[in-house]
């Protein structure tokens, strides 16, 4: 079992051995894996929106295809990535998330645009 | 007794009626996966209890989901649905070309003896078969990778296959059809394909009348009694073939309408065939605000009226193209749903009509299952 790496230990720092993430599900999501609101899951190495998914994912296998295309794994058209109230939807896939997502200071937010139907 | 279990998917979820073998009450059971697009819901001939749904939605996808026991608990099985191979293009609606991307299953066929084998039709338009109830799906390449599919062209609801006739007293032979590409069939369990579609008609959008494909396939039906004699909703045209698609020849006679999308076959008279006629392609509601089955008992041509029960004035509903079925029962039931979310029910063959629900989400499906 890991342990979740405070800010003292890694100042300010994207990169953690073994980080918990915490992860915001939208209403749909959460009813399909069976999740609360937000889910906590383990990242190894650079937290970056490619681990956090992929953690994710291994954790709830139901959200597979949910969030990302299956054969692509580009995100959905229709999802959105906010941290601490900035889109991150567009970013790189492998640029290391802010550190507060990192150190679970602030969960990794998925939503589902605002849509009709 | 006998009993009979409706499985209804809308635009909001899914929902199973049970009756006993009167079907005058039923239990409605559901919304199961609330807030999804259920686009078909269909059990295993052979394990009636193990049942697909195909769940999906435009922001997150699609889920395929397989109850064991009846629709009571689910668990989601596997969504992939990765193309094999080069993807290809084809035509969009404005001529230019786009890559196959997958958006959804349409349609779930289960295996009529392998509880564990299901085929899905997606869109857009591919096979796909699992050998594992559902777990692992593999597309069966060849019918994408047809000569022909360069020039498919989605009709308006997306390049999708929704229809999979498969038939058991002819081994290896799966007809597929496909809006706006039309109907392929394969003898060889789907490692070869060839259209299916001489004698189809499209004026409309299709000024070569011997068009190899691009035709707007709705729905085809079969009565497994006479397996190579198809009926067909076109997008205009009620059509038949006695050949197993070798060749149409048109059977709307005396319809007010000849545009709709479901058709089906009475369970014990294979020339016994209804359809619910609609106004147009751009008015999709019955002609004079009256919903109407037309049921032909000659194998077309020759139609009559069924009203009995059904609204006769300011009704302006469609009925879509999978949500007509047919149980086993003596006589045969026939059940329709509606996009204003009523499942209609006949116990006499059509004779009378009542509805079993009144106010679902739009209905997308309808099955029906027949149990002891």
């Amino acid at each position: 079992m890991s342990t979740l790496p405070g800010p003292a230990a890694h100042p300010g720092a994207a990169f953690a051995a073994a980080a918990h993430v915490r992860v915001r599900l939208p209403a749909q999501l959460r009813v399909l894996a069976g999740a609360p609101a937000e889910v906590t899951v383990p990242v190894e190495g650079l937290v970056t929106q490619r681990a956090v998914l992929d953690a994710l994912e291994r954790s709830h296998p139901v959200l597979r295809g949910t969030v990302r295309d299956r054969a692509t794994a580009v995100r959905r058209a229709f999802i959105r990535f906010f941290v601490e109230e900035t889109d991150l939807s567009d970013a790189a896939p492998d640029d290391p998330l802010p550190p507060a997502v990192a150190e679970g200071a602030e969960p990794f937010v998925i939503v589902g645009a605002m849509a009709g139907g | 007794m006998s009993s009979v279990r409706l499985l209804v998917g809308t635009r909001k979820g899914g929902f199973v009626l049970t009756s006993d073998g009167q079907r005058r009450s039923w239990q409605v059971d559901g919304p199961f996966f609330a807030g999804w697009e259920i686009y078909h819901m269909d059990a295993s001939p052979v394990l009636p209890d193990r049942i697909y749904a195909s769940q999906s939605n435009g922001w997150f996808g699609q889920v395929m989901q397989r109850s064991d026991d009846g629709g009571k608990t689910w668990s989601a099985v596997g969504n992939d649905f990765s193309y094999r191979g080069a993807v290809g293009m084809h035509p969009w609606y404005d001529g230019s070309s786009k890559p196959w991307q997958f958006t959804r299953i349409w349609h779930v066929e289960p295996d009529r003896g392998d509880p564990d084998v299901v085929y899905a039709g997606a869109q857009d338009a591919a096979l796909f078969r699992s050998a594992d109830g559902g777990e692992s799906w593999e597309e069966l390449t060849a019918l994408r990778q047809h000569a022909t599919a360069s020039g498919w062209q989605p009709g308006a609801g997306g390049l999708c296959l929704h229809t999979i006739l498969l038939e058991p007293s002819a081994p290896g032979r799966i007809v597929v059809a496909i809006s706006a590409a039309g109907v392929f069939r394969s003898d060889d369990g789907g490692q070869s394909w060839h259209p299916a579609n001489k004698g189809l008609m499209s004026g409309g959008v299709l000024p070569d009348p011997d068009a190899e494909v691009g035709h707007c396939v709705h729905k085809i039906a079969l009565h497994s009694s006479k397996p190579d004699v198809l009926f067909m909703q076109k997008h205009w045209d009620v059509m038949r073939s006695d050949d197993g698609g070798g060749w149409w020849r048109e059977i709307s006679g005396n319809l007010p309408s000849d545009f709709g999308f479901a058709i089906t076959v009475n369970s014990h008279e294979p020339e016994t065939v209804y359809v619910v006629p609609i106004k147009s392609d751009s008015e999709h509601y019955p002609p004079e605000g009256k919903l109407r089955v037309y049921r032909s008992r000659t194998g077309g041509d020759e139609w009559e009226p069924l009203t009995d029960g059904l609204p006769q004035q300011h009704c302006y509903v469609d009925v879509l193209r999978d949500s007509m079925a047919v149980d086993t029962l003596e006589p045969c039931g026939v059940y329709f749903g509606t996009t204003g979310g009523q499942v209609y029910v006949s116990a006499d063959a059509g004779d009378t009509w009542a509805a079993a629900v009144r106010d679902l989400p739009a209905v997308l499906s309808v099955e029906a299952q027949t149990l002891p």
